[in-house]
């Protein structure tokens, strides 16, 4: 485990800005305890100073996870936002996306929102926006990129797509091995 | 088209009455196989109702002394346990038909008459039988709520009537007639008749059990059964008629019969219509009294319900329960003793994978499982561990009540299981929690000072046979005990972890999910012999205590404060849970002043210690077995010598013990295992008696403390251990000659 080198909080605080814009100084500086990342096994893992300690007691190979996993660097050095980062994506996001309850089964199961399935969508969402998914009775669902504006949303046929799936929390079930 | 809504006419709407009205899946089933299979015996809506009367009437005067471990609040979504053969039944007959009369009305004259007539005719052909008639006709009315019973006893039923049939044909035939009369005159009541028919088949099939009472089978019979395998109708009577011989031997034994006799049939017939094996079967007779095993058992072929756990960090119980109801899922609360629990009656969708679960607002978790968490109780800011975690269910539960304050360690020795802690825990949106991949057995060593300590041991599982039928047969002597011998070690690991001078904490929750003595009050014994904890009431209003004494065993009183849950009387996975308080950090037998991190040191003294202990429990062994197994000494020989082979690897570790603490610890281990042998192991047990009769009791008490003594000089151990064998075979030898 150790903190991130410059490029790496580049690339993933580049990434985490496209969801939550300036909000990420907000999990940076927090009013309960200082907060950090860590990188541990390829995988940027968020966690409170204390835990932190905590953890140092532990050998590498034998820690599993720490904190909330944000997720990972990919072989080419980009950063992958994981599921599991949704918890501090979702109240902190600037862009949502409502999508209908008929919708919500297939966006869990990995396909994009399409137009038939959007309930409601922020105002001035622009084209390729970050953007979290939640259900029509506010309960976060995941994330993704919008596909459309919110202008064009409104003109575009049903069965275009609207947000491109990044994550969903059926991950959970689907993904529950490459979580960590 | 179609009806419209009556808008003067009110429907009730709501969740709880359905709810209320809804049963367990197992009663559902229940009501499917009775309608399948009972065709004739469905009861009409006045007879069940007739059966109600009885039943309560029957329950609310005899039956409620007799009602035990049911005084929690769980008894609305508990199945209740099925009642006790009741066999001297106080009440007379008049009184149930005074009840019967008062409630049936006008068109019931018809069958009063006809019941009055068979009345007559019954008291006059058996006068005194009919207390016991009543008894067991409400016995039946019983196993219309228990599934296997119905089966059966229907088909036993359908049987008797055939033979009564044949037999009372020549007494019964004006009664018939008269009823045939009847059915012309009121074609409508069919079912009355059928019903009154009911109670007649009822009556006369008792009078046939009690006729011919049950008596074993011969020597003949059992020879021809292992040829033709008996049908599981006739198992199963055999079984319910043996328990009942059981339960009143005095008045129901056959003469000159011994309750011997009567166990090893009970024992086989429960083998194979349960198919369990010999050893199980054998360690549950001695678990639960008679009566309950059989409930035991049956409750072991039902699921538990699926409940579930609100996750209080995401939302709330009510609001997660209007979600649910609203995706057709029909459930309850789970029970006063639970603010968070939601039991799943039905559910029209798969409930492990609704959006509500993928956001994490609930856990999928067996009620068992909340109760070490709340017995638990941890605080907020505290640092707890929880040692064995997978699937994560306890570990989210904890983070839950400390509302995601304080850190929590989540260890578990299986890195495959951990994916899912992982995916639990960030579903459920926990962040104070380190995951990690020890051997439970190390992690003293790797930190300590926890304020409270979660120890959800691997174990024999049979608490939750309901969930692995396999545990049936493939659990034996040597798993159990080397299950309670890794439970120990966590144990004291998990005890060493904790911190006793936390200004809030310092206990330990100690559970398991079997039901084996060996792996429960045993090993809670046994650190409360080794480490300076104490048992404390864990919290929990209900459940069964602790043995604190079982079969040769004695226990420390203080084990009365764990509690036990069975299937049968709480309807959750069988389950053992003790809370233990650490008083002090210094590990007992060890000089004053030190402390935990020479742990290792004095694990040694420990060790010597132990060594000091053993040849009294030696001598206690040898006192009692000799006589058994002086009959086979042939064949006790090889295990003779193992015994002293562990000896000697004994012997060695004291020698070690100086040279360093790790080698003693292994000793320690070595000493200990030899101790459960000697205290366990039957085979152990013959070694130790053969090794004791054959080279005279003397001489192996001289053989012990010479050894406590030898820890010095090793050569001088092998030698005389070597002359000792000379010995011994010499001894065999003339032995034979003598033959």
């Amino acid at each position: 485990m150790r903190p991130l080198t410059d490029e790496e909080t580049k690339a993933m605080f580049e990434k985490l800005s496209k969801y939550i814009g300036e909000n990420i100084k907000l999990l940076v500086d927090r009013p309960d305890g200082s907060y950090c990342f860590r990188l541990h096994n390829d995988r940027v893992y968020y966690m409170s100073e204390k835990i932190l300690k905590l953890a140092t007691n532990i050998s590498r190979d034998k820690l599993v996870s720490v904190g909330t996993c944000f997720g990972k660097f990919t072989k080419t050095k980009k950063f992958r936002l994981h599921i599991t980062a949704l918890d501090y994506l979702a109240p902190y996001a600037k862009f949502k996306v409502w999508v209908k309850p008929g919708a919500e089964q297939s966006f869990l199961y990995g396909n994009h929102v399409l137009k038939s399935g959007l309930g409601r969508i922020t105002e001035n969402t622009m084209q390729y926006q970050g953007v979290v998914v939640y259900s029509m009775a506010d309960v976060p669902l995941g994330f993704g990129v919008a596909a459309k504006s919110t202008q064009e949303c409104r003109r575009v046929d049903p069965m275009s797509i609207v947000v491109f799936h990044q994550a969903d929390v059926g991950e959970f079930i689907r993904n529950e091995d490459t979580l960590t | 088209m179609g009806r419209k809504l009556d808008p003067t006419n009110k429907v009730k709407r709501g969740p709880g009455k359905k709810a209320k009205k809804q049963q367990g899946a197992e009663t559902e089933l229940t009501k499917f196989i009775t309608d399948e299979n009972t065709g004739p015996k469905r009861l009409s809506s006045r007879a069940r109702k007739r059966n109600f009367i009885q039943k309560s009437s029957f329950t609310c005067v005899v039956f409620v002394p007799l009602s035990k471990g049911f005084t929690d609040d769980n008894s609305k979504w508990l199945k209740p346990a099925k009642r006790k053969r009741k066999t001297d039944e106080p009440e007379s007959e008049d009184d149930t038909d005074d009840l019967l009369e008062e409630e049936d009305s006008e068109e019931e004259e018809q069958q009063q008459k006809k019941g009055g007539l068979a009345q007559g005719k019954k008291s006059t052909k058996l006068g005194v039988k009919e207390m016991e008639e009543e008894e067991d006709d409400d016995d039946d009315d019983e196993e219309m709520v228990d599934d296997y019973g119905t089966l059966d006893s229907s088909g036993d039923e359908a049987a008797a009537k055939e033979k009564k049939l044949k037999e009372t044909l020549a007494l019964e035939s004006d009664d018939d007639e008269e009823d045939e009369e009847d059915d012309s005159e009121e074609e409508g009541d069919e079912e009355e008749k059928s019903d009154a028919d009911l109670d007649e088949e009822d009556t006369v099939q008792t009078n046939i059990d009690e006729m011919d009472k049950f008596r074993l089978p011969g020597a003949e019979e059992t020879s021809k059964e292992g040829v033709l395998p008996l049908d599981l109708k006739t198992i199963h009577q055999r079984i319910k008629d043996n328990v009942d011989v059981l339960c009143n031997f005095s008045t129901k034994r056959e003469e000159g019969k011994e309750r011997t006799e009567y166990l090893s049939l009970l024992k086989k017939d429960l083998c194979t219509y349960y198919s369990y094996n010999n050893f199980l079967i054998e360690k549950l007779i001695d678990l639960f009294p008679l009566s309950e095993l059989v409930d035991f058992l049956e409750a072991n072929e039902i699921q538990r319900p699926v409940t579930i756990r609100t996750n209080t960090l995401k939302t709330r119980r009510r609001d997660l329960a209007q979600a649910l109801i609203n995706r057709g899922v029909n459930l309850d609360p789970l029970g006063k003793w639970s603010k968070v629990g939601l039991v799943i009656y039905d559910s029209s969708v798969p409930i492990g994978a609704t959006p509500e679960y993928l956001a994490g607002q609930y856990m999928l978790q067996g009620a068992s499982s909340f109760l070490p968490v709340m017995a638990l109780s941890p605080q907020e800011g505290e640092l707890v561990l929880d040692m064995s975690s997978a699937p994560g269910g306890k570990t989210t539960y904890i983070a839950q009540l400390m509302r995601n304050t304080g850190m929590i360690v989540a260890n578990d020795a299986n890195a495959e299981r951990l994916k899912s802690v992982v995916g639990n825990i960030h579903r459920l949106g926990v962040t104070n929690t380190v995951i990690c991949n020890y051997d439970g057995r190390q992690f003293p060593k790797v930190m300590g000072g926890f304020d409270r300590v979660l120890l959800d041991a691997p174990c024999s599982g049979t608490g939750v046979i309901a969930k692995d039928p396999a545990v049936k047969t493939s659990k034996d002597e040597a798993d159990i005990l080397r299950s309670a011998h890794l439970q120990k070690e966590l144990i004291l690991s998990a005890i060493d972890s904790v911190n006793a001078e936390s200004p809030s904490g310092g206990y330990l929750v100690y559970c398991t999910c079997s039901i084996m003595v060996e792996e429960n009050e045993w090993v809670v014994d046994y650190a409360l012999k080794k480490r300076n904890v104490k048992l404390v009431p864990t919290g929990l209003d209900f459940g069964k205590e602790g043995f604190t004494r079982f079969k040769e065993r004695r226990f420390h009183p203080s084990l009365r404060l764990s509690r036990r849950f069975y299937p049968h009387s709480h309807n959750m996975d069988g389950f053992f849970i003790a809370k233990l308080k650490k008083f002090s950090n210094v590990i007992p037998t060890a000089p004053a002043g030190k402390e935990e991190e020479n742990a290792e040191a004095s694990e040694a003294t420990v060790v010597a210690d132990s060594s000091q202990e053993k040849p009294s429990e030696g001598d206690k062994t040898k006192k009692t077995i000799p006589s058994k197994v002086s009959g086979s000494k042939e064949h006790a020989q090889p295990n003779g010598t193992a015994a002293r082979k562990t000896a000697n690897i004994k012997s060695k570790g004291k020698k070690d013990l100086s040279t360093g603490p790790k080698k003693a610890k292994v000793a320690k281990m070595d000493g200990e295992a030899v101790k459960e042998a000697e205290v366990k192991k039957p085979t152990a047990k013959i070694a130790e008696g053969t090794k004791a009769s054959k080279a005279d009791r003397k001489e192996g008490s001289r053989f012990e403390t010479k050894q406590g003594k030898k820890t010095t000089n090793p050569m001088k151990t092998k030698n005389r251990m070597g002359k000792n064998k000379f010995n011994k075979l010499k001894y065999m030898l003339q032995k034979q000659d003598r033959k």
